[in-house]
């Protein structure tokens, strides 16, 4: 098993997305550091545009997630309902 | 900010896929091979280059647009920044020694990763390829220009900012970054994505930007956070590009894996040694900390790398082979780094000290079995000498190694008692080098490493020794740009101005 993980920037942009991202992965865990926010997930976390539309209450594209996004590790893939990070597939 | 008022016509894989397809086309009036002429020449083999695809699907339209957003809230934040003081608002005036060195060594080392990505988007011939190397280029670009246009502030008001530009190109320590990325970019367009995209971009510019721009919003330089962080915006995708070249390679042909694992060891130990000034911003110059470089290297180097060589081993690619030297080296670098600046600290446009007792106390509580034990003794000793009107200076020169450049400061993997050196004779000539891995870069590619231009011997054969013409020419103001933070005229404008603004004298 390793760590896959997204570290946003800690703003009123990403607080809905955090929270999203913490109900779609029961198993990931948020570090809130100095002016970030970096969550860690075991081999796999999945980011729903559903979910984040449903938390911040308006029409979202995932590609947004650009602006406010500072890293991440694993592989991603993208389309237009989920972005995903996977290790060891 | 983005509302959407009609569904979009096409979904974001059937609009990337129709960029990709109409942008690339079989020539029919010149040969392919004399259209992508270096495609070729480093042995990788490519059967299908429509395989490569950008995970992220990001078309011009979106790029465009989501680069603007990232720009009108960088220039928001430096404009408050200027606005509001914000030179006065970091932790102390020693912090500022972080930033030159930013200034003088990394941001050109971004104008290089532009020049190096738009020729890469040239010389490929793989249309998803072109695309986000050309993206990369403009990204890179502006994170040179935002970083320079950020630090412009601080150059208002304090020393070392003023010549970056010559710094970049003649002081020893920044000859270490110019060096690796004029390896890369004199390097075929494979490699340089190895050396750029993989190595540089996934391995290690999380321990870069991460833990140091999260450090900068601990010591109040939101001008820094700012610039970093939307640099860093980019970054993910950057090395997800990294990520995606390297397994489209794999993927091609079983061939490449030994040219791409030698990439691997090689530019590893490459972006290794450049990091290895992080370690010293991280550990002594951020007044307030954040956390240690072996914190940050456990996070983003142990777990992170570990995670991606674990996953890359389906292709039959191993950690670095300097992996683990590397990881003897992380207890000790930063230390040795700095005593090295401090002694040299002449030939350096920007400040060091010697740690107080407070720093020492932090530095022996994340550094429980070497600080003590090697590191504290000297800065002792060091302090001592100066208390008594001598302080330490070393004006002799330092000894570099013809790879990456640093003096040979560090120790054997194995005794952090007995200084590495290693030499080789190649064609009669004798060269340095500060590891066993730094010799192999050398030994696989003599003729190239031959040719490096070193800034100590310079200073001999091109100025005749003559430290002080050497100072006129790397525009570093002596007794202002360098020497000791203690009795600084940063040091002394910063507690002046920042009395000033708390009081009404």
């Amino acid at each position: 098993m390793s760590t896959v993980f997204i570290a946003l920037q800690a703003n009123e942009d990403t607080r809905p997305i955090i929270d999203a991202i913490a109900l779609d992965n029961p198993a990931a865990v948020i570090n809130r550091q100095p002016a970030m926010v970096k969550i860690d997930a075991p081999d796999h976390l999945v980011i729903r545009r559903e979910t984040i539309e449903d938390q911040l209450g308006r029409a979202y594209d995932l590609q947004e997630l650009q602006i406010n996004l500072i890293t991440l590790s694993g592989n991603v893939d993208e389309d237009d309902d989920t972005l995903t990070l996977t290790w060891n597939s | 900010m983005d509302m959407k008022a009609t569904k979009k016509k096409l979904g974001m894989k059937e609009r990337y896929r129709a960029l990709t397809r109409d942008l690339g086309w079989e020539p029919s009036y010149q040969d392919k091979d004399a259209i992508f002429p270096y495609a070729s020449y480093e042995g990788i083999k490519v059967h299908d280059w429509d395989k490569w695809e950008d995970p992220f699907r990001l078309t011009m339209d979106a790029y465009w647009k989501y680069q603007a957003e990232k720009e009108r809230k960088f220039y928001a934040i430096i404009d408050a920044h200027a606005q509001n003081n914000g030179h006065l608002n970091i932790t102390d005036a020693r912090y500022l020694s972080a930033l030159k060195i930013f200034l003088q060594a990394i941001s050109p080392g971004e104008y290089a990763a532009h020049k190096g990505f738009a020729r890469a988007g040239r010389e490929f011939p793989g249309v998803g390829t072109q695309v986000a190397c050309q993206m990369q280029a403009i990204d890179e670009l502006r994170h040179a220009q935002t970083q320079i246009h950020a630090m412009s502030n601080y150059n208002r008001y304090y020393d070392g900012f003023h010549a970056f530009a010559d710094a970049r190109d003649r002081i020893w320590y920044t000859s270490v970054a110019r060096s690796f990325f004029d390896d890369a970019m004199s390097a075929g367009p494979f490699e340089f994505m190895i050396a750029i995209g993989f190595s540089f971009e996934y391995v290690l510019t999380n321990l870069l930007f991460v833990p140091f721009m999260s450090g900068a919003a601990y010591n109040g330089d939101m001008a820094t956070v700012t610039f970093g962080f939307s640099a860093q915006s980019d970054e993910a995708r950057h090395m997800t590009l990294g990520l995606e070249c390297i397994k489209f390679m794999l993927e091609q042909d079983p061939d490449n894996l030994p040219i791409v694992q030698a990439w691997i060891d090689k530019w590893f130990w490459r972006g290794f040694r450049v990091l290895g000034l992080v370690s010293t911003m991280m550990d002594y110059m951020l007044p307030k900390r954040v956390m240690s470089w072996r914190e940050a290297w456990d996070i983003y180097g142990v777990e992170n790398g570990g995670a991606l060589f674990k996953d890359l081993a389906r292709y039959g690619i191993r950690p670095p082979k300097g992996w683990d030297d590397a990881e003897k080296a992380i207890d000790h670098m930063s230390h040795q780094f700095m005593l090295g600046l401090y002694q040299w600290s002449f030939g350096t446009s920007f400040h060091s000290w010697i740690p107080s007792d407070e720093d020492m106390d932090w530095l022996s509580a994340k550094y429980p079995d070497t600080f003590d034990k090697y590191y504290r003794p000297r800065w002792a000793h060091i302090r001592k000498l100066k208390a008594a009107g001598t302080p330490f200076k070393n004006y002799g020169l330092a000894r570099l190694c013809q790879c990456c450049q640093l003096p040979s400061v560090f120790t054997e993997p194995d005794d952090p008692t007995l200084t590495c050196h290693r030499e080789t004779v190649y064609k009669g000539e004798k060269y340095q080098f500060c590891s066993d891995g730094c010799m192999d870069i050398f030994n696989n590619e003599p003729e190239k490493y031959i040719q490096s231009w070193l800034p100590m011997p310079a200073l001999f054969s091109e100025l005749g020794g003559d430290v002080g013409a050497w100072m006129n020419w790397v525009s570093l103001r002596d007794g202002v740009d360098n020497g000791d933070y203690d009795g600084s005229t940063d040091q002394q404008h910063f507690n002046e101005w920042r009395g000033l603004a708390t009081s009404n004298l």
